[in-house]
């Protein structure tokens, strides 16, 4: 699996089987 | 970030940036450094990364956890993913 | 089960966590979401911060994004920012950049796992002052000069999308650029003073296109704290991100006084979890709070679930809705399929919108039109009680600042 790779609601299906997901959450629980 | 390629005869770790939540579902592992989430998505892929530390060699990280034969390529993958995206590193000993 | 089935359930931490650490402010920004201006005399002490880092190192939780009101403001700031990375806590905090001195900027430089986010709502003075105050963009560009003086680079530059800076986006991102950091814009709620305000600020319908298309366009080189993702009924190109809302399932919010809420944008008592003070402190807000239980269980779509673009949109945001009047389980005032439109006209002629309940503001221009709501932590011990000083200054009853610009 690629290292940008993000996780989408339109992808999840096909990823179901992989054992690794990744995903940036480097803008989360910053506000304003 | 590594630019090496993962060789499974070769020994790993997690790396000192990266900290590992267990979870009902696997684990989630966070990178202080690239301040990326990713998701162990079974308990096994979770043993293996923690049988990396004590193990002489990638497969016998897999072996030492008890990864079906059947599975062995597909736990090999998942572990290249995790080396090149950073989360476990070539351990020098 | 999908990874997003298991955050939808829930987690027995957060992922991370808004903590805003003082209600002071040296700005009084017309959206500001908690209503900052006063710190409030019962904010948590130097050790009680050290005690909540104590257990979210516990339970694991990856960092923490300190905000406020402006942060730096308190005297134990860097304190407190020191103990929680030494604590293997890492910190965000957010900033309008009044204390980011040149030998800040250094010590920050130096230090790992400590990010920082600059708050710039215009990419000009003309458009920034006026929704953050007089000579607040001059105060942020000069942090972000000494930050990239000090070679610090990858900072944030965090952007609130309004119907006056959608058309400034390339303008934002050639500015973060130019200090080599990174651009993250992140959507207007109608939360804090923010509900007074959101009517004449928040983006128009045709600008939600304009957003969505630049966006998509631009990809995981811009951040949104996943607020985006009502926009994803605009197109077949999924934002990126998780697409759902963490509220009480992997977020939350913990307030100056040790409040904690589902979420940052819900400061109101419907949303209010407990506080880190009483009994099992947050871990047992986290994991007992009946608020926080229900917020877990599977949500029906209500008048959404007939949509064809539910699955993308999710019904939008909880606090967006709360605090423009809509039903939790209808559709989002900025539904892009113009839901939203039609179900505000229809606030009003029924019970009256609920309006944010804690104000911090300095001016107290908010008048109590709202839905009247029990105030949680009753009256204030004799030895907590107001000082009057907090009235003129947001700095009062605090120690003097050790550092000198």
């Amino acid at each position: 699996m690629s290292e940008n790779h993000t996780v989408t609601t339109a992808e999840a299906d096909i990823e179901e089987d992989l054992l690794v997901e990744e995903v940036s959450i480097d803008g989360m629980c910053g506000v304003y | 970030m590594s630019t090496e390629t993962f060789a499974p005869d070769r020994p790993y770790r997690l790396s000192p940036s990266v900290a590992l939540r267990p979870e009902p579902f696997g684990a989630l592992v966070y990178d202080f450094t690239t301040r990326k989430l990713s998701f162990l998505k079974t308990r096994l892929l979770v043993d293996v990364v923690h049988a990396l530390d004590d193990a002489p060699d990638a497969h016998a990280a897999l072996r030492s956890a008890e990864v079906p034969d059947d599975d062995h390529d597909r736990y090999l993958d998942a572990l290249a993913g995790l080396a090149s995206a950073g989360t476990i590193e070539v351990r020098g000993d | 089960m999908k990874l997003v089935e298991h955050f939808q359930h829930g987690l027995d931490a957060p992922i991370c966590l808004t903590w805003e650490l003082t209600y002071a402010c040296n700005l009084s920004c017309v959206h500001c979401l908690s209503s900052s201006g006063r710190r409030d005399p019962r904010e948590l002490s130097t050790e009680e911060c050290k005690a909540v880092v104590d257990e979210l190192q516990r339970l694991q939780v990856f960092y923490v994004n300190i905000g406020g009101g402006e942060p730096t403001v308190r005297s134990d700031f860097w304190e407190i920012v020191e103990y929680a990375v030494d604590h293997q806590v890492g910190v965000k905090f957010s900033t309008n950049g009044v204390r980011i001195t040149p030998e800040r900027a250094r010590w920050l430089a130096e230090s790992d796992y400590v990010d920082v986010q600059l708050s710039l709502d215009g990419a000009t003075p003309e458009v920034n002052d006026p929704v953050r105050g007089d000579g607040s963009f001059d105060t942020t560009m000069t942090a972000m000069r000494n930050l990239r003086d000090a070679g610090f680079t990858g900072f944030k530059i965090s952007v609130v999308m309004t119907r006056h800076n959608i058309g400034q986006l390339d303008e934002f991102k050639r500015i973060a650029d130019e200090f080599d950091a990174q651009l993250r814009i992140t959507r207007l709620r109608p939360s804090g003073r923010g509900a007074d305000t959101w009517d004449e600020l928040h983006p128009l319908p045709e600008q939600q296109l304009e957003l969505y298309d630049w966006l998509v366009a631009h990809g995981e080189d811009v951040l949104t704290g996943d607020s985006f993702f009502h926009l994803n009924a605009l197109g077949s190109t999924p934002l990126p991100g998780l697409n759902l809302c963490g509220a009480g399932r992997v977020v939350c919010l913990i307030d100056p006084v040790g409040d904690v809420y589902a979420c940052p944008f819900a400061i109101h008592e419907e949303f209010r979890g407990g506080n880190v003070r009483d009994e099992g402190g947050f871990t047992g807000v986290w994991r007992g709070s009946d608020l926080f239980s229900r917020l877990r269980e599977p949500q029906t779509g209500g008048a959404c679930s007939s949509c064809s673009a539910f699955d993308s949109c999710q019904g939008g945001c909880m606090a967006a809705k709360f605090f423009t009047g809509l039903p939790l389980d209808g559709p989002d005032p900025e539904c892009v399929k113009g839901n939203g439109e039609r179900a505000l006209e229809l606030v009003g002629a029924g019970a009256p919108k609920p309006t944010p309940d804690k104000d911090h503001s300095r001016t107290g221009k908010k008048k109590q039109t709202g839905v009247p709501v029990a105030i949680g932590w009753g009256p204030p011990e004799p030895e907590r009680l107001p000082d009057r000083a907090c009235d003129t200054s947001p700095l009062a009853g605090m120690p003097a600042p050790r550092e000198v610009r």
